[in-house]
């Protein structure tokens, strides 16, 4: 029987299905699965070989959008265009960099008629790397120290402090463990003409790699929680395959987190668990991770529960799901016809 | 010594902690102990189907027994006792 949900428009970002793969393709599974045949899924892409734009059986339609630094005037003229041919009901942002943009015009997109479900900005800046160990320290949680660095002669002050091995992470994107001051400097270099200042020096943590997806309500709960250990990664630093657990610790820490920032849309936890068994937060992403459909295998369809929430529906928080799904990652050459290359390239849609 | 309660084995002898993600493969002894230990058997009831069982000493099965509880001990497979 057609409900409110049976024909729904959903605009999505992330379509980059690579070794470092956004998370759009997963959040569009989910969405899929939950919301089935009448769905209608957009994609919103930056770049002409994002494989997702060329998986016309998942994304129906795909519109190039602007790059987050030609502004939010830019971005939201091109979403009102792209409203205009689909009618979209719900927009979901999942990368990091376009967050800020996205965030500012919610409330244009709103009276649009197109629902978000995103923190503010404030919770934005919380979480930053650049800050994130003061908010640690400020609330009780674990977090590796670090050091900002605007100026490669500071990697010294850095490395003096928490000896090699450490890691030297970018600000938005990309992380090196690195175990010599050469490597060090080779990666502030590198991370510094990629995002800027600051690079982040960071305490090296020894342990086992675990990663909470979570869903909050933006009054200091989450709907939704799942937790992941990695058993599989990339050079990158990527889970390619994992499992899930359920230990009532890490749900409390995403509970601690909730409640400490009234946290409201998708976030995931990135923590390490020391031979002692505290959780330290490596960094924490304000949006669905690439393996978020893991979350709707394990009895907990957290991008479904987004939409509705986005929508104004009350979501009971899930209680349980099931440990010991697993997932592993393959990629695959999709064959696609150079015209739709084409397509996507001259005209930004296809 | 009680094995945890969420540990997940099956009768092929795989262990999985689900509050960790950590996984083992034992062999079919260690797959017919954890069962029995799962089923609530005590130590001396284990070990006396042992020896029901098999060709073994009592003090090669002490020994054994030992290291088996020392294997359960540092793959945090047991329950703390309080």
């Amino acid at each position: 029987m057609p409900n409110k949900y049976s024909n729904l428009c959903i605009a999505v970002t992330g379509l980059n299905a690579n070794d470092n793969p956004g998370p759009g393709m997963a959040v569009i599974r989910s969405l899929r699965e939950a919301f089935g045949a009448g769905l209608r899924v957009i994609g919103l892409s930056y770049e002409s070989l994002e494989p997702g734009i060329y998986l016309r059986e998942h994304v129906n339609k795909t519109y190039q959008i602007p790059y987050p630094t030609e502004g939010t005037s830019a971005l939201l003229e091109r979403l009102a265009y792209i409203h205009q041919q689909e009618n979209l009901d719900v927009v979901i942002p999942n990368f990091d960099s376009e967050l800020f943009n996205f965030i500012k015009i919610a409330p244009q997109l709103q009276q649009m008629g197109i629902a978000t479900l995103l923190p503010s900005q404030q919770q934005l800046a919380l979480r930053d790397k650049v800050n994130l160990k003061d908010f640690g320290t400020k609330n009780g949680f674990y977090v590796p120290a670090d050091h900002k660095i605007y100026h490669a002669d500071e990697l010294k002050k850095a490395a003096d402090e928490f000896n090699f091995p450490m890691v030297i992470k970018g600000k938005f994107y990309d992380a090196y463990v690195v175990y010599t001051m050469d490597q060090a400097l080779k990666a502030f270099h590198q991370l510094n003409a990629t995002w800027g200042v600051p690079v982040i020096a960071q305490q090296f943590i020894t342990g086992t790699e675990i990663n909470i997806a979570a869903l909050g309500d933006g009054k200091g709960n989450n709907t939704s929680v799942v937790a992941m250990r990695k058993l599989y990664i990339t050079d990158k630093g990527k889970a390619w395959a994992g499992v899930t657990i359920k230990e009532d610790k890490l749900i409390e820490l995403a509970g601690n987190f909730a409640k400490a920032t009234n946290w409201k849309g998708s976030y995931e936890m990135e923590i390490m668990s020391n031979a002692e068994g505290h959780l330290y937060i490596l960094e924490i992403n304000p949006r669905f991770p690439a393996w978020i459909y893991l979350t709707a295998a394990a009895g907990q369809n957290q991008p479904e529960a987004m939409v509705k929430m986005a929508l104004g529906d009350d979501v009971l928080p899930y209680t349980d799901y099931q440990a010991g799904k697993l997932f592993v990652r393959y990629s695959w050459d999709h064959i696609a016809d150079i015209s739709d290359f084409q397509h996507i390239s001259v005209f930004g849609e296809l | 010594m009680k094995i945890k309660s969420n540990i997940a084995t099956s009768e092929n002898g795989f262990i999985f902690n689900p509050a960790t993600g950590d996984s083992f493969s034992g062999n079919a002894i260690a797959a017919l102990l954890l069962l029995a230990m799962k089923s609530g058997k005590t130590e001396s009831e284990i070990k006396q189907d042992i020896l029901n069982r098999y060709n073994v000493s009592e003090r090669q099965l002490d020994l054994d027994w030992e290291d088996w509880t020392v294997q359960l001990k540092e793959a945090n497979l047991l329950e703390t006792e309080g």
